[in-house]
């Protein structure tokens, strides 16, 4: 093996929000290491804070993202894994330039979907993956998809809300 | 019928709805100060030990750490009421507990130095249960607390502060009751409230004593008016970023702030200590354990006659704020049914556990959900209805009670009967209630059972807030008030209320970030106090002004400040549009116009909520499920639809109404580890788990405030446990004596159960 190519070997190549990202594999700051999870090299790395973590451990939802379109739990995925995927943030959906939201972003304010919000990116997210894969789903899909997603102050009823009006205003 | 306004009432988006929704709300961990250090601690394995020795020397050698503080070389400052908990001590009192801290660059570094500090422990016996621990051979936690009792006669709400109820004479009471419920009951889940947001603080030292804080509040100012106090006073600037959900538990964060502070003294350098999701479980604020011991004696027809009885409080391994809950608690019971005779006595009770703090309910949930079983017993024997039980005694306009701080108050508030039979109209309370014990329907062997619980708070009026409204040329307003957003709100609910007086479009209303330095006091987001307390400061500061901004309009519209009106951002003669000026012309572009509003203590105003509920629970598995819940609330005027709602919903979760089916801490007593310390284990609901949910919301004008309204929002949870008690009871045909609900105390009570009682 030479220099060369053990060189390009040490970084992960990932598309975030559109955005071409190389990272060089390594243990500082600016750098990702083996064991750094994909939420962490989003928010620490990257300075993507929407993304959140509630409880590292894969079980709140709140660090949802989009890999090729799929929500995954970005806690629960190691970033070298993540070499030529496309990663979608809370960032990253609508259109950012132009200010204009996403479709699910504006159901979630017309219905105040959220109280502290902690959980709103997340939620989003996982809908958003929903919204993509079945633009029309009825109410108990809506829960299913969100039964992960965990949401202390009990905004679901108007989460649901407004997954389904983005759904009705989207087909 | 409710006054029509141009913005209260109307469901408008939340002001910082764009920011919350595009992931650009900034939270606590989102916060990052130039040279911050990783603050992390090392907690105890034991739940009760001494620390021998403690050999950090290798940790502090591990290239990348900045400090490494034990009880020898941290600040001496202390919590708790009396003051009794130290930043870290040589005696360790829970699993969990704070042993060593350390600072270093990277989280990384930081848990591995953790890992090298070799600590040397004596293990002590510990003890779990609150009437095991008063016992003469008890573990002593506390030298100074024999017995592990904590005193209750503490000034935390001044002399008279609130530690029982006696009133009357109770002997007298009891023997003139035809029935008497007599009984021991425990809320005793040790429920966290959980948001999903970890806790965790920022602390940088601008000087030897001045200190600033960044965290998620629920209340900015306590980490300034509250902590100062327990850390020698130093200039406490509080900031709050948004918070990540309370319910309480973050009104402060005293142990991060305090590892986090003692660090940043000790490397000269911002230190963010920012707990786990472990942390948060095992180590921050977990809900009172509350059992009470009793008698409630009432006549036939349902009249109160006395109640007497020992409220022992479980505060776990210190007590922070348990005699101020153990005062509103004492408050809230008086509340939920007028009674001429009372002795409650309470005991508040150190354990072996992560201490209690301050959680939604705040006492009084913690003494109802105990309480209210030993009302059943009575009003079973009597064979009366729940519901006109507590329409006839739900406190009245005229009645009396005594508050946290020892007053006797008289409600001026409302007579909420009529609330509560709404709300009995809409759950069809009359069609399902069959009786004490019985089920309302029975479909194989499934049996479902409705149940009752009310609540108030008279804390809607406590303590003070102070707010300015300054009026801008350019036709803005800005509020400056110290409320930071948990999830109520409520910072948006508040420039509502700016904007009606101000006759401004919302838009052009705007609140000033929660930082103590840039703003007047406020007490915070508690005891349902946004709407009345909070609301009314800002009114007043919005009124002053705009009749300031009036008198430099009058000699300019040759009228009188009384004829004028503002609308839009033009001053205008009463019924003469064409006089407009706009505020820039009456100012000039270098004036600003600053009114102020503060509001003082007022406990005469109690909310009111009862929560109707129905569960099934099916005899062949044990589960218990809740199918239906309508809450009714009289809420005098609403200030905003959707976040009202979203407060009363938000009832079942924050170790709430669903402590009595699942939520629970469960701790091994023989070593005394949470066992469901994750997010997994710990149940709580989910998305496909909803029950229907139907809120029934009153308004009728309350003439305390200017916009006629009264808040609720902290109440929502408290009545929830002990209505579901009821319900699952009357389902079973059995009386449920203990929170949750879990399958094998159903299966206890059915008798299904090798050793318990056979039917």
């Amino acid at each position: 093996m030479n220099n060369k190519e053990e060189k390009k070997r040490q970084t992960i190549g990932l598309t975030v929000n559109g955005e071409p990202r190389e990272i060089e594999v390594g243990s500082h700051a600016y750098q990702v290491a083996p064991w750094d999870t994909l939420a962490h090299t989003l928010r620490e790395t990257l300075g993507l804070t929407g993304t959140k973590i509630g409880c590292d451990h894969g079980a709140c939802g709140s660090c949802t993202v989009l890999m090729d379109g799929k929500a995954i739990l970005s806690c629960m995925t190691l970033t070298v894994e993540c070499d030529g995927k496309s990663i979608t943030t809370i960032e990253g959906l609508g259109e950012s330039q132009a200010g204009e939201l996403d479709p699910l972003q504006q159901a979630f304010i017309n219905n105040t979907a959220f109280q502290c919000g902690f959980c709103t990116p997340g939620m989003i997210i996982a809908s958003r993956a929903l919204l993509d894969e079945k633009p029309s789903p009825d109410e108990s899909e809506v829960k299913d998809t969100l039964s992960g997603h965990f949401c202390r102050c009990i905004s679901h009823y108007h989460v649901v809300r407004a997954v389904l009006e983005a759904a009705k205003k989207g087909s | 019928m409710a006054k029509a306004y141009r913005f209260i009432g109307k469901s408008t988006p939340r002001k910082d709805a764009l920011e919350i929704v595009t992931g650009k709300a900034e939270f606590i961990d989102d916060v990052k100060r130039p040279g911050m250090l990783c603050g992390k601690v090392l907690r105890s394995p034991y739940p009760h030990a001494n620390i021998v020795d403690i050999d950090t020397a290798a940790a502090r050698a591990l290239p990348g750490v900045k400090a490494v503080l034990t009880y020898e070389n941290v600040p001496d400052w202390k919590t708790g009421i009396p003051r009794h908990v130290r930043v870290l001590d040589r005696k360790v009192r829970f699993v969990g507990d704070g042993v060593a801290l350390v600072a270093a660059e990277t989280e990384e570094k930081a848990n591995e130095a953790l890992g090298l500090i070799k600590v040397e422990y004596e293990k002590l016996p510990a003890v779990y249960d609150v009437e095991e621990a008063i016992a003469r051979e008890a573990p002593q936690l506390y030298d100074e607390f024999p017995r592990n009792l904590i005193p209750t006669d503490v000034k935390v709400f001044g002399p008279k502060t609130l530690s029982g109820v006696v009133l009357g004479d109770v002997e007298k009471g009891l023997a003139e009751a035809d029935y008497i419920g007599e009984g021991t009951y425990g809320y005793e889940n040790l429920a966290n409230p959980l948001p999903l947001e970890p806790p965790g603080v920022i602390a940088e030292w601008q000087g030897p004593e001045k200190l600033t804080v960044w965290s998620a509040t629920q209340s900015a100012s306590w980490h300034r008016f509250i902590m100062y106090s327990k850390m020698g006073f130093p200039d406490i600037r509080a900031i709050s970023t948004h918070c990540g959900g309370s319910f309480g538990s973050k009104n402060y964060s005293a142990q991060p702030l305090f590892y986090a502070a003692a660090l940043a003294k000790a490397t000269g350098k911002p230190v963010k200590v920012m707990y786990t999701k472990e942390e948060h479980f095992g180590a921050f604020s977990w809900r009172l354990g509350s059992r009470f011991r009793g008698k409630v004696g009432i006549k036939k027809d349902g009249t109160v006659t006395a109640v007497s009885g020992e409220w022992f409080v479980d505060t776990g391994a210190f007590s922070d704020m348990a005699q101020a809950q153990i005062g509103v608690g004492c408050g809230e019971a008086q509340l939920m049914i007028r009674c001429p005779n009372w002795d409650l006595k309470t005991k508040l009770v150190c354990t072996n556990h992560s201490a209690a703090g301050v959680v939604r309910g705040f006492g009084g949930q913690e003494l109802e959900s105990a309480f209210h079983p030993v009302i059943s017993i009575a009003l079973e024997q009597a064979d009366l209805d729940p519901v006109e039980f507590f329409k006839k005694n739900y406190v009245k306009p005229g009645d009396g009670y005594f508050w946290r701080e020892g007053n006797w108050w008289v409600s001026r508030g409302r007579d909420y009967s009529e609330a509560i039979m709404e709300g009995a109209k809409a759950f069809h309370w009359k069609d399902k209630w069959k009786g004490w014990l019985k089920p309302s329907a029975v479909n194989g062997a499934k049996r479902v059972g409705v149940g009752v619980g009310v609540h108030g708070n008279a804390d809607v009026g406590e303590d003070e807030t102070e707010a300015y409204v300054r009026l801008n040329p350019d036709a803005t307003a800005v509020v400056h008030v110290l409320v930071s957003e948990s999830g109520m709100g409520q910072r948006s609910s508040l420039c509502k209320m700016a904007a009606e007086v101000l006759q401004l479009p919302l838009e052009r209303v705007d609140m000033t970030p929660p930082d103590s330095l840039i703003n007047p006091f406020d007490f915070g987001l508690v005891g349902s106090r946004g709407t009345y307390a909070v609301g009314s400061a800002v009114i007043a500061a919005a009124e002053d002004a705009r009749k300031k901004l009036l008198e430099l309009a009058a000699p300019l519209l040759h009228a009188s400040p009384e004829e004028l009106e503002t609308h839009d951002g033009k001053v205008f003669v009463k019924g003469k549009p064409d006089s407009a000026i706009p505020w820039n012309r009456i100012t000039g572009t270098m004036q600003t116009c600053t009114g102020f509003g503060r509001f003082e203590p007022d406990f005469s105003v109690p909310n009111f909520l009862a929560l109707f509920v129905e569960v099934e629970v099916d005899t062949e598995t044990g589960q218990v499920a809740l199918l239906n819940l309508v809450p009714v609330t009289d809420v005098g005027q609403i200030i905003d639809p959707l976040s009202l709602e979203g407060q009363i919903y938000g009832g079942l979760g924050s170790a709430g109404t669903d402590t009595a089916l699942f939520e629970e801490s469960v701790i091994d007593r023989k070593h005394g580890h949470m066992l469901n310390i994750n997010m997994i284990d710990y149940k709580w609901r989910t998305f496909s788990e909803l029950p229907r949910f139907h809120n029934v919301i009153l308004e009728t004008p309350l003439p305390t405030h200017r916009f006629k309204a009264v808040g609720v929002g902290e109440i929502a949870t408290s009545p929830g446990p002990s209505a579901v008690l009821m319900a699952a009871s009357n389902a079973v045909g059995e009386r449920l004596c203990e929170y949750p609900l879990t399958p094998e105390r159903i299966f206890k009570a059915l008798g299904k159960l090798k050793g318990s009682k056979t039917k």
